[in-house]
């Protein structure tokens, strides 16, 4: 099939006066893991509900596996795994009924007793949903979203709420999807899941698209670098920044603690430690500090919590 | 099909998550979402008590105690004979009104029906499963409910003609409130859909001519009642099991109810 995965083009969604979503391009090729990045109330689920044909655009055009997920619901509704954010599970209900009924929806479904034992859902198979754990409850509604075996799995914030070991647990199913050829498109407020899950990431923020682009070239992109040595006291700053290349800073933030300041390669450090050689300077504790997504992330979205 | 775990590199024991999508058939849907929905009931205590120890206990009380003096009806003077028909109609508006209404409305609040609507079950299906899940659990009421009786000594009178014209009855009214159960669980919220679908149930058990026969009221009063689904259905399975034929006037209240509420349900009903 040449048609991406997801296709979003100029997506427009409002509430209202508010504009949830506001010209929102972006596209996920098939059998890639795509991250959508934002802070909370920047149009992450309400993109993924207009994928899911929860939610019909004020104007853009949507297309999921090809198709209008408003006009063809049915042909997508079994290709398509959705994880909604919270609850879509009755109360009463136990974790392996619930798996045992969603599968029988599908025609070739997950055998759901290794589903049940790979997400540890083992010892509360059981339980009503009620009386489930927060994480027990997301790792169900993981399982929901794939004892279908769709093609492409939409998840609402997977790990929200849940402890590191949990996290791990939908760490290794989204790594899984991506081996085994399934599209997956996850939202998150986390810098260092999308860094760790994800082909490529786009940040939104305030309903729009402020960067598109894989982890690493989101971080290095532009990057101001950081380079730390400590070494003696009261080395001439002014002498190393004139050996290096013009806009490359040179400070002393603390008593024999040295920072320089600018794009990272390896003719820069060369010429630092050469520079240390001549002045008979030996620099310990030689470290290179990239930008985490997360500077990225709060560069781009800004510091104001929300 | 594959199914062996190929994620040696994840280092869990994941199966194989590969792609192979489609829908079951739509009788297969539509056979597993009712069975879930009969055992999600049957395992609710509440909905227990509403669908078969209260209608048991009003059975048995009315019957043989004088709680309440019902008097005659359709011609029939014993007190079992009249109670019945009603207990069966009232056992149809605890499961098919108060009972659905409650449990979709929560279905609805918990997000439940979203996320069906994310599944291969169409709203079709879901819709027909619910009918046959309200249709499973009141033919055992219906199975219960006519064990007491006759071992209280109820004696039917009639045909397979007054048979046929009683199961038509409860279709027929469990359609009207079926629709009217949805109607509310899908415009209200669902704390006032559980308190208001109590309240409608005791207000017509109590005053709706499902269990009082209306020969026992003043006429004015039971011509307005007798428009009531409730009331239809109540004197019309007493003049069915009474052997006095077909009760064409109630068959055609609850008719016009079914569709009138059905249609409404349809315009109005909010799935989120």
């Amino acid at each position: 099939m040449t048609h991406p995965a997801i296709d979003v083009q100029r997506l427009v969604k409002r509430y209202g006066r508010t504009t949830a979503v506001d010209d929102l391009s972006l596209v996920v090729e098939a059998g890639t893991v795509l991250g959508l990045l934002g802070p909370n109330g920047a149009g992450k689920t309400t993109t993924v509900e207009c994928l899911e044909g929860y939610r019909r655009p004020d104007s853009g055009v949507v297309r999921v596996l090809g198709l209008d997920p408003g006009r063809d619901a049915a042909a997508l509704r079994p290709r398509v795994g959705v994880m909604l954010q919270t609850g879509g599970v009755y109360p009463g209900v136990r974790p392996e009924e619930m798996l045992r009924h969603l599968a029988r929806l599908h025609s070739s479904p997950l055998p759901v007793e290794p589903l049940i034992e790979a997400l540890g859902l083992d010892a509360c198979r059981r339980t009503p949903y009620r009386r489930l754990s927060g994480g027990e409850q997301q790792r169900l509604s993981l399982a929901m979203a794939l004892v279908g075996r769709p093609e492409l799995v939409l998840l609402d914030e997977p790990t929200a709420g849940l402890d590191p070991q949990a996290r791990h647990a939908v760490w290794d199913v989204v790594r899984q999807l991506r081996h085994d050829g399934v599209t997956v498109l996850v939202t998150t407020h986390l810098m260092d899941e999308a860094e760790r899950l994800c082909d490529r990431v786009v940040v939104v923020d305030a309903g729009r698209v402020v960067a598109d682009g894989s982890p690493a070239e989101l971080t290095s992109a532009g990057a101001e670098n950081t380079l730390r040595f400590s070494a003696p006291v009261g080395l001439d700053v002014s002498s190393l920044e004139a050996a290096l290349p013009e806009g490359v800073v040179v400070t002393e933030d603390a008593p024999g603690a040295y920072r320089v300041l600018g794009p990272l390669d390896p003719r820069l450090l060369a010429t630092v430690t050469t520079w240390c050689a001549a002045h008979d300077v030996m620099p310990e504790g030689f470290s290179l500090e990239r930008r985490t997504l997360e500077d990225v992330f709060l560069e781009l979205t800004g510091r104001a919590l929300r | 099909m594959s199914g062996a775990s190929t994620g040696s590199d994840v280092g869990r024991l994941l199966p194989d998550l590969s792609s192979a999508p489609g829908a079951a058939s739509w009788s297969r849907m539509v056979r597993s979402q009712a069975a879930l929905e009969v055992r999600l009931l049957v395992r609710n205590g509440e909905q227990l008590l509403l669908t078969v120890v209260i209608p048991t206990v009003l059975l048995v009380l009315a019957s043989s105690v004088g709680v309440v003096d019902l008097g005659g009806s359709h011609g029939m003077t014993r007190r079992i004979d009249v109670v019945t028909p009603g207990i069966f109609g009232l056992a149809v508006m605890s499961t098919a009104f108060t009972g659905l209404a409650i449990a979709t409305g929560f279905e609805r609040r918990y997000g439940v029906l979203k996320r069906l609507g994310a599944s291969p079950l169409p709203r079709s299906g879901l819709l027909a499963a619910k009918a046959l899940a309200v249709l499973v659990v009141e033919t055992a009421q219906v199975l219960l409910l006519s064990g007491v009786a006759l071992a209280l000594g109820w004696a039917p009178r009639g045909s397979w003609v007054a048979l046929g014209a009683a199961v038509a009855l409860l279709v027929l009214g469990t359609a009207a409130f079926a629709a009217l159960g949805l109607l509310m669980a899908g415009t209200l919220k669902a704390e006032v859909t559980l308190a208001a679908a109590n309240l409608v149930y005791l207000l017509l058990l109590v005053g709706g001519g499902v269990l009082v026969p209306l020969e026992r009221l003043p006429d004015a009063v039971a011509a307005g009642l007798s428009l009531l689904p409730s009331a239809a259905l109540g004197e019309g399975l007493r003049q069915a099991l009474a052997g006095q034929g077909v009760a064409w006037a109630a068959l055609a209240v609850l008719l016009a109810w079914a569709v009138g509420a059905g249609a409404l349900t349809a315009k109005l009903f909010r799935w989120e």
